[in-house]
């Protein structure tokens, strides 16, 4: 049993800190692409630098993403060999998929950065949408394997067999397209929140040109709006991968929300903790009825609670915090990008007060945190499954023992890696101030 | 061919173009640190300009290779996961540091000459772990068989078979980054660049083929069916021979007039003889995927076979104009390499 521990704890190291790279891989070539298009449009020369500046940031943490990626894609067949054997029996094609959105992203990366000065401002444009484009299919591939092991389909199982495999009705389980679409605009929403926060940072700090004030509050307006759209649209769809595990996960809905009897009219549960001893909810506010209104459109939808399942197969109840904390997340991330629009149109002329500023510093380390909340309660709300009803995590781990020194030796690698990228990323930005980039202008 | 065979060469192609591209990529990063701050060339800078816009794809390839191996042959899975825990986890370290460093080296200026040696140091070490796995599929190294399989790491680090692989992949990698940095130099003509490349080849060459010899009498004591097979296969190790004699003559020939050597010339022979090597190994390796474990044991259903090939072939084909593309802005444009 120990070395199940232990492999989850590594693999959960990993994935924990690939994601926030990954993530940023597909925000921030969206925001680097709106930059270049108003470039284009309006030839102001702050949306150019914009673009070159992220750029260089995008360019260094690719420099940690694309290793992590590595890792996380090896360490599925080291430390989940059953995982990936069942994979590749039945869903080989979405990582195979991957490797040519990998490319994608790759060769067009390569040709933006490297070969820029040599294509037209078209070109431009294309290599970066088709790296935005290699960006996002890979997050929504490496998702459908996400998706299928909550909803498995395309196969039969019998005696711990494999048989009668139709490879694209696993590829399109049901629930792929909610959960896709929902890690799609989690991340493009996360790119946003952090470039808002940088900008906002830099707007707090005093002893600034004018020229640099404008292009911050040009900076914070763009990653408010493709930020503000994209919470949105990932708050709606949220509802709708609500739905998605009322429908295929009943226990995980049950567990998210501290219920233990099957009931109609169920109320959201906001807040608090799961008691199991006395299974109960203590210190949260509930809306009578509303969870029975979210998951099925009406007050006598009959919502299935706990005892309903036994209890071995109940998820750790704490998911019940991840879960609303991710909501949490996804709430004031619209309430801040509503206010900052709105202060800019209805407050013309009016300098963004502290108070907001800071809320627009929070942003970016907000939607970072949304994005671990959610994957987190995600794979943890699926224990004690590996691939939900078909195969338990203790099946899927690998027998080698003596993973707790590996677990420690990954620990110190991210930690440096996490430690070096902050620093270059300083050092390379101090080297290169705004101030440079803007004297360059016009000359 | 059957439907195994088919797969297994299709994945035996995959690791040939990683040989080459991870040799170009990993011998680039370290000569890129050997001559990183010698004022007096600009062979450092010319490495660099190689790396730059390689090695994202490259390391695209290695997981490509891993992506097809657990595709095709679920069933081997198991076994590889499980024996090759250890070593596949350190290969990851080194892999994650190389890359981190070599590319916060282009932005921490000041800082460039350590993080350089830091990733030349661990990138020359990666190819010596991974070719690890060759010899670990030849059987003998694995205690115990199906529930409690395990990897004996004190035979496998006192081997002399391991040790003749992981010198054969220290000098492929030296020999061939030497010989395309070589023909770069030559392109941008930068004389003493040229001349510091071709002096490597010149010596990485013969203890590259000196390596390959070792492997092969190794071999003969370790896995002698796996001799036996190559040796039938004797006219195509003469073949390779042949090959590589060309590829290294050529860097004595004169090229009309100009600088000793046709660096693009033996290029072209030494992948030629590595193809032709490597795929006589592949060949004799078979029918074992992991010995005893066979290719046909280890293969994946029929549907998901098709499915496979069918997304490879259609993949391969929307992806052909953009490596075009990239290959002629990058690899082979005179006005990239000589930094315009
Ligand atoms: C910044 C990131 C972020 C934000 C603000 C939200 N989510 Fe989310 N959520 C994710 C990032 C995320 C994620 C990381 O992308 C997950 C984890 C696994 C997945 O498929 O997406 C996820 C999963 C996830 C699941 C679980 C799916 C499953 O277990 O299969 C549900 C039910 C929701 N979300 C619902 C919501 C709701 C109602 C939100 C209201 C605003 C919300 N999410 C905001
Ligand atoms: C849903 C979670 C994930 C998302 C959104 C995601 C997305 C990405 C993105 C965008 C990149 C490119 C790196 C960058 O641009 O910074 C990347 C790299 C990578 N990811 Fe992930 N990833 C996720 C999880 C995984 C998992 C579980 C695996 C393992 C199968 C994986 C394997 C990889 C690999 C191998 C790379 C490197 C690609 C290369 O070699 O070029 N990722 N990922
Ligand atoms: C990138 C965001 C992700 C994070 C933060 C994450 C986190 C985790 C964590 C914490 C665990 C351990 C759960 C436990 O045992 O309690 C886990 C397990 C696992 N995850 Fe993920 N994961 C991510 C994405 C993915 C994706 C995209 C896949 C599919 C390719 C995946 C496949 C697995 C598998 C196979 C296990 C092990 C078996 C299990 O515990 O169910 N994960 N992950």
């Amino acid at each position: 049993m120990e070395h199940v521990l232990s492999a989850r704890s590594l693999f959960g190291t990993t994935m924990g800190f690939h994601i926030i790279f990954a993530t940023l891989g597909v925000g921030l070539p969206i925001m680097m692409l709106a930059a270049e298009i108003i470039y284009q449009r309006t030839k102001d020369p702050h949306y150019a630098i914009m673009a070159k500046r992220w750029t260089k940031a995008f360019a260094v943490l690719l420099g940690v993403g694309i290793p992590t990626g590595t890792i996380a894609s090896v360490q599925l067949s080291l430390l989940w060999p059953g995982f990936m054997e069942a994979i590749g029996e039945v869903l080989a094609l979405p990582f195979q998929l991957e490797i040519y959105a990998f490319f994608l992203e790759a060769i067009f990366m390569a040709i933006y950065v490297y070969g820029a000065d040599r294509i037209s401002a078209k070109l431009r444009i294309l290599s970066l949408s088709l790296v935005s484009l290699g960006a996002l299919m890979s997050a929504v591939l490496i998702t459908n394997v996400h998706a299928w092991q909550e909803t498995p389909t395309g196969f039969e199982f019998v005696n711990g067999q494999f048989t009668n495999v139709n490879p694209w009705v696993a590829f399109f389980n049901p629930l792929f397209p909610v959960t896709a679409f929902h890690v799609a605009t989690s991340a493009s929403l996360t790119g946003a929140f952090v470039i808002a926060s940088i900008a906002g940072y830099k707007l707090l700090k005093k002893q600034r040109s004018i020229e640099e004030i404008a292009l911050h509050k040009k900076a914070v307006i763009v990653a408010l709006v493709v930020g503000g759209i994209a919470a949105l649209l990932t708050g709606l769809n949220g509802h709708s991968s609500a739905i998605g595990i009322y429908k295929y996960q009943p226990e995980k809905l049950a567990a998210a929300e501290g219920l233990f009897e099957t009931t109609a009219n169920a109320p959201l549960s906001i807040g608090g903790y799961v008691d199991p001893e006395t299974q109960t909810l203590k210190g949260a506010i509930q809306i009578p009825g509303f969870l029975s209104i979210l998951s099925t459109g009406s007050t006598s939808g009959v919502i299935r609670g706990l005892n309903d399942f036994p209890v071995e197969e109940w998820p750790p109840l704490y998911i019940h915090i991840l879960f609303n904390a991710m909501v949490g997340v996804g709430t004031l991330l619209i309430g801040i990008s509503f206010a900052g629009i709105a202060w800019k149109y209805l407050r013309k002329g009016k300098e963004y007060p502290k108070w907001l500023l800071w809320t627009f510093v929070l942003s970016g380390p907000m939607a970072i945190a949304g994005i671990e909340l959610g994957w987190v309660f995600s794979e943890i709300g699926r224990q004690p499954w590996t691939i939900y009803r078909i195969m338990r995590t203790d099946e899927a781990v690998t027998l080698t023992g003596n993973m707790g020194l590996f677990f420690l030796l990954f620990i110190g690698l991210y930690l440096l890696l996490g430690i070096t990228v902050v620093a270059v990323l300083r050092y390379y930005f101090k080297r290169h101030p705004l101030i440079h980039d803007l004297g360059k202008i016009g000359k | 061919m059957n439907e195994a065979t088919l797969s297994i060469l299709l994945l035996w192609t995959f690791v040939f173009v990683y040989l080459i591209a991870g040799s170009l990529d990993f011998g680039s990063g370290f000569w890129a640190m050997v001559y990183s701050n010698r004022k007096d060339t600009l062979a450092g800078n010319i490495a660099n300009k190689y790396l730059s816009p390689a090695w994202e794809v490259t390391n695209t390839l290695l997981v490509m290779f891993v992506v097809a191996l657990v595709s095709f042959f679920p069933k081997a899975t198991f076994t590889f996961g499980t024996i090759l825990l250890v070593p596949a986890n350190l290969i990851l370290i080194l892999l994650t540091i190389r890359t981190a460093f070599m590319v916060f080296a282009y932005s921490a200026k000041e800082y460039q000459k350590i993080l350089n040696q830091i990733s030349g140091i661990t990138g020359i070490l990666i190819p010596a772990l991974l070719v690890v796995v060759l010899p670990v599929t030849h059987g003998g190294y694995v205690e115990g068989t199906g529930a409690s399989q395990q990897l004996l790491l004190g035979r496998v680090f006192t081997s002399p078979t391991v040790y003749s692989f992981i010198g054969l992949a220290i000098l492929i990698t030296l020999y061939l980054s030497s010989l395309l940095l070589a023909d770069y130099a030559k392109i941008t003509g930068d004389k003493s660049a040229y001349l510091i490349y071709r002096k490597h080849a010149m010596w990485t060459g013969p203890l590259f083929f000196l390596f390959a010899l070792f492997v092969l009498f190794a071999l003969k004591n370790e896995a002698n069916w796996l001799y036996e097979n190559m040796i039938d296969r004797w006219l195509w190790l003469l073949l390779s021979v042949i090959a590589f004699a060309i590829g290294y003559y050529s860097m004595w020939l004169k090229d009309d007039g100009k600088e000793i050597g046709r660096p693009r010339m033996a290029l072209i022979f030494i992948g030629l003889q590595l193809f032709i090597a490597s795929y006589t190994y592949g060949a004799a390796h078979l029918p074992y995927l992991i010995y005893p474990a066979t290719v046909e044991e280890s293969f994946t259903n029929i549907n998901m076979y098709r499915s496979l090939i069918m997304s490879y072939l259609i993949g391969t084909l929307l992806f052909i104009p953009a490596f075009v593309w990239h290959w002629r802005l990058f690899i082979r444009n005179e006005k990239y390499i000589r930094g315009s």
